[in-house]
């Protein structure tokens, strides 16, 4: 039988101080009181006094409320049974439907051995040019998109989901505003794909230190599907808002903060979740794609910042659109050469264009003089937004790769391109 | 009581940190283990006050309660030194993660430590030292032949004073673990010596006579390194840089091309994406020095982001402590660390834990010198019986927002011969190695002549300082001439400073290649055209650019390589004044 504790000697933000026997660290309590139950984590001992964060918050938590630990880390279930369920930011179900108890999994559980890792070789095609052209999702990638608040970051989240070839679909919501949750929900039901998903969703309107758990719940199934064979993809919402909740206890827990008030040690926990992504030797794989809300657009805040440090690339979603220069796919060298013979030329080459039409658009901005090269530059933007960027375009990567052929010989000639002469021999498009 | 197990009791924890109540003697930065039901978790102590000892703990410290039994070992945090290590994976403290991936499958496993050099392994033994020999650590006792390196056996580096051979293995195949040597010393004491033996650390190893000037290059194939900012033997260098702008592949080319013998890399606190490349792809590589697989001149230290923080900072001091072991054999060491940002985030999370007094971004205030101390440990030495060995060490540097003004790259600067620092407007506009050639620096000699490498530098400023103004007044408001300085500094970044390194040819540059390539570059730099427009200017230095673009895509001295030299000398001969 455990023992229960009544006595509460300090609340301080959502961290709460009991003093008791024999508690392990990360070790789960219940604190039940006047206002209802809530799951609550060991985050620090001394000598007798352990310190909890509570999950639920702290508001209304009265020096008398009962704590019982219940001799065990986080644990969530990992049977098939999860599939078309949604569940909150403590692992309960949203759904009105049972609890699921079979095949508990230890949350945050070690890391892969880089031994038993192997290099990805399968594309994701998802329809967009400005990914699949040029640069290309691969499976077992871990990739952010960073975005600024009011984007349409959710539903290019969810339209990768829809066309990726994945098995399993796990979405963890962080902070969700209830309607973008309503919205995921749907687009994964309108598209039959609610029976292969499990949703953890923590709205905004519950309190901030639930969603801590949500990525490695989430994680901690794919892990456990993934090892069944199954490639899985993670879809996570917003890490900022993940982020932001570790800021909160590590300042209610009075740690010294390195940079804007963020812990020191924001790097190797966003680390630990990220590195999560990965292609067994010998098992299925796991597809990590998240959103990264960027405060201000800034690039360079904590973050956008130890992220970019972590994950294989990024797509830059600004204006609605993916941007080709802030965009990077660091895994794109392993599957586009393998793709079609032109990939990697049509990539180089429009991007090259693109890059000379942004300064030529400087140029003209200023009032200099059009050559008629930058004439010709100008006409090859537009089209390249228009045909390319947009993220309604919704194409195969060989139609895509046509299109950039068709946008190519309708601003240049043949000569101009730069691109061997065997590739333009074989594709080009006169006008 | 020397025999009996030191023991005491944890009494509190937080992260990664254990404070450990103990009532025997405890020495600063010994290796502890807190057992938790059969698992033994390895810590080290970090610092102590009163009866109390803070430890990091190298593994997570999930479950360990208040009481919890605490042992202490009397040694610092070590590795083990001999012949095998080559070739082999090891994570941050010396565990071999394909032996670790065969015991515990998938995952890393907590608690779980393996030898690292396997005790039965046979090698053939040639003894050097004679019974009746005075040895002091350091000295031969024989030697092994390890891949195509003769690996000296030592006498241990810390076993002090003068020893005296009394009896010594004859040559042929031996075990690993057995005696090679028995020594005694003038107190009389007896030992006896076996391949292996065990170093701590973070501790230098300086079994050798002096440290010399490091003079001599450390060719890296890497045009825009050799010549402009040039790395010597023994030397250190940095290459800070903001994420993306390829950090990574830079390190993964040296690991590759440079001319060393022995090449460790230490992947300390990055993707494993990363490492898992280097780990599949090392072996199916030929060193083109020797033709052998490149894994058998290589050590992997492997401590990705996701492994435990505390291992982190001992993974760096692992891979330094082995590049001084192979120095010891009179080998060239190269060590590639990357990245040391991660490192320093390791000490500033423990730092945090102890509650010091943060200094500049909350970094200990203690980083400084210990980035300089580390660096220290590269060098090029004289040994005991003459012959020189060295170790040369890079470090990329992550820092946050690509500021290079935070504290680890500033530390790192102060330290370092050479700075190869890259630059996200390098990276985004394409042009790799992205080292920003107007700022970074060397203080080591180049490959090439010195006054011909002046000229070429001068133009780069001149030309980006051309740059900057058409920016302003537009190309038509720009002369000719300087139009034409602006050209050649395009040119020289376009055919010399970029490299594609995923080209065969092109990946690798040798330093006599180098030294040809740039004088005929040089012509064109020094070369006094004229031209009638800015056209026609473009047009002919887009012309000769081309074709320095294919010279570099031919093998060197190949009939192809000539007949393209023929064609350029060919073309600046048509537009130049005095030709």
């Amino acid at each position: 039988m455990r023992k229960v504790y009544h006595k509460i000697i300090q609340i301080s933000g959502n961290v709460i101080t009991v003093e008791a026997d024999n508690v392990a660290y990360n070790e789960l309590a219940e604190v039940s009181g006047s206002r209802g139950t809530s799951l609550a984590q060991v985050i620090r001992l001394q000598d007798k006094k352990v310190s909890l964060q509570v999950f639920a918050g702290a508001r209304g938590i009265s020096t008398n409320d009962e704590v019982r630990f219940l001799g065990e880390a986080m644990k969530v279930s990992a049977s098939e049974d999860l599939l078309g369920r949604v569940f909150n930011g403590a692992g309960k179900p949203r759904d009105h439907r049972p609890e699921i108890n079979s095949e508990p999994v230890e949350i945050g559980g070690p890391s892969v051995n880089p031994a038993k890792r192997i290099i990805p070789t399968k594309m994701i095609r998802t329809g967009i040019p400005m990914i699949d052209v040029f640069n290309t999702l691969v499976e077992s990638q871990k990739l952010p998109i960073f975005s600024v608040a009011g984007e349409p970051y959710n539903q290019l989240l969810a339209r990768i989901a829809m066309q990726a070839d994945v098995d399993v679909i796990i979405l963890g919501g962080m902070g969700l505003k209830y309607d973008d949750y309503l919205y995921l929900k749907n687009v994964l039901d309108d598209h039959g794909a609610l029976s292969r998903s499990v949703l953890f969703i923590h709205t905004a309107a519950d309190p901030t230190v639930e969603c801590l758990l949500v990525p490695d719940m989430c994680l901690a199934v794919a892990e456990k599907y993934a090892l069944q064979n199954k490639r899985v993809l993670v879809l996570l919402t917003d890490m900022t808002n993940f982020a932001d909740a570790m800021k909160e206890i590590a300042i209610t827990m009075e740690q010294i903060p390195s940079n804007r008030g963020y812990p020191g040690d924001l790097y190797s926990q966003l680390a630990a979740r990220y590195e999560k992504a990965v292609d067994f030797d010998g098992a299925g794989s796991i597809t990590i794609l998240t959103v990264t809300t960027m405060p201000g657009d800034d690039v360079t805040h904590p973050i956008p910042d130890n992220t970019g440090y972590i994950t294989e690339g990024q797509f830059y979603l600004k204006g609605g659109r993916i941007e080709p220069f802030g965009s990077l796919s660091r895994l794109k060298q392993q599957v586009n050469g393998k793709t079609r013979e032109d990939h990697r030329a049509i990539m180089d080459t429009m991007i090259r264009f693109y890059s000379d039409y942004k300064e030529t658009q400087e140029k003209a901005a200023m009032g200099f003089q059009m050559s008629s090269w930058d004439k010709k530059l100008m006409k090859y933007g537009k089209l390249f937004e228009k045909e390319m960027m947009d993220l309604s375009v919704n194409i195969p990567l060989e139609e895509a790769l046509d299109m950039g052929w068709k946008i190519l010989g309708e601003c240049f000639e043949r000569t101009e391109v730069g691109m061997k002469s065997e590739l333009t021999e074989k594709f080009w498009v006169t006008k | 009581m020397a025999e009996q197990i030191k023991t005491g009791s944890i009494a509190g924890v937080n992260g990664n940190m254990l404070t450990v109540r103990f009532d025997t003697d405890v020495m600063q930065n010994e290796v502890a283990y807190a057992l938790i039901g059969d698992s033994r978790l390895k810590c080290e102590v970090i610092r102590v006050r009163g009866n109390l000892a803070d430890l990091q703990i190298f593994e997570s410290a999930n479950g360990l309660k208040v009481g919890d039994k605490v042992e202490f070992t009397s040694a610092l945090l070590s590795v083990k030194l001999g012949p095998g290590l080559l070739t082999q994976v090891f994570d941050g403290l010396q565990n071999p993660l394909p032996e670790l991936a065969e015991k515990s499958g998938f995952f890393l496993q907590r608690g779980l430590y393996l030898n690292p050099l396997d005790d039965n392994a046979e090698w053939d033994f040639t003894p050097i030292a004679k019974v009746g020999d005075k040895l002091q650590a350091g000295d031969h006792i024989g030697s092994v032949p390890e891949g195509i390196f003769k690996h000296y056996i030592m006498l241990p580096f810390s076993w002090q004073g003068t020893w005296e051979v009394t009896e010594i293995a004859p040559a042929g195949k031996r075990k690993a673990s057995a005696m090679t040597a028995v020594v005694k010393n003038e107190k009389g004491e007896t030992r006896t010596a076996t391949m292996y033996q065990e170093w701590p650390v973070k501790v230098p190893i300086t079994c050798y006579r002096e440290k010399l000037m490091p003079t001599e290059p450390m060719i890296t194939q890497l045009r825009i390194i050799d010549t402009f900012f040039p790395v010597a033997k023994g030397g250190t260098f940095c290459t800070p840089g903001p994420f993306g702008a390829g950090k990574t592949v830079l390190q993964h080319a040296m690991s590759q091309n440079a001319e060393a013998d022995v090449v460790i890399v230490a992947a300390c606190g990055e993707r494993a994406g990363e490492v898992v490349e280097i780990l599949r792809e090392f072996p199916h590589l030929k060193d083109p020095r020797t033709g052998q697989s490149l894994m058998d001149r290589s050590i992997i230290i492997c401590n990705t982001s996701s492994m435990p923080v505390a291992a982190r900072e001992a993974s760096v001091y692992t891979a330094v402590t082995l590049a001084e072991y192979y120095r010891q054999s009179g080998l060239n060491v190269l060590l590639l660390a990357d990245s040391t940002s991660r490192w320093a985030q390791a000490l500033r999370e423990m730092s945090g834990r102890l509650e010091e007094i943060p200094g500049e971004e909350a970094f200990p205030a203690y980083l400084e010198s210990l980035i300089a101390s580390f660096y220290e440990r590269a060098g090029l030495v004289e040994l005991n019986d003459g012959t020189q060995g060295s170790v040369t060490i890079g470090g990329s540097v992550s820092p946050a927002g690509g500021n290079f003004e935070e504290p680890v790259t500033q530390a790192t600067l102060k330290v370092v011969g050479s700075f190869l620092g890259l630059s996200r407007d390098r990276s985004s506009a394409r042009r790799y190695p992205a080292i920003q050639p107007l700022e970074s620096w060397s203080k080591y000699t180049s490959i090439v002549d010195a006054k011909k490498l002046a000229g070429a530098r001068s133009t780069l400023q001149r030309g980006s300082e051309v740059n900057q103004m058409m920016k302003v007044v537009g190309e038509e408001g720009t002369d000719i001439k300087d139009f034409t300085i602006y050209l050649k500094s395009e040119f020289l970044d376009f055919v010399y400073l970029q490299q594609n390194s995923f080209d065969d040819v092109e990946m690798a540059t040798s330093a006599s290649r180098q030294r040809y390539v740039f004088d005929a570059v040089c012509d064109v730099l020094n070369g006094d055209f004229t031209f009638e427009t800015k056209d026609e200017a473009c047009r002919y230095f887009q012309e000769v650019q081309q074709l320095f673009i294919d010279w570099n895509y031919a093998p060197y001295e190949s009939e192809q390589f000539k007949k393209i030299e023929s064609d350029i000398k060919a073309k600046i001969g048509e537009n130049i004044k005095n030709a």
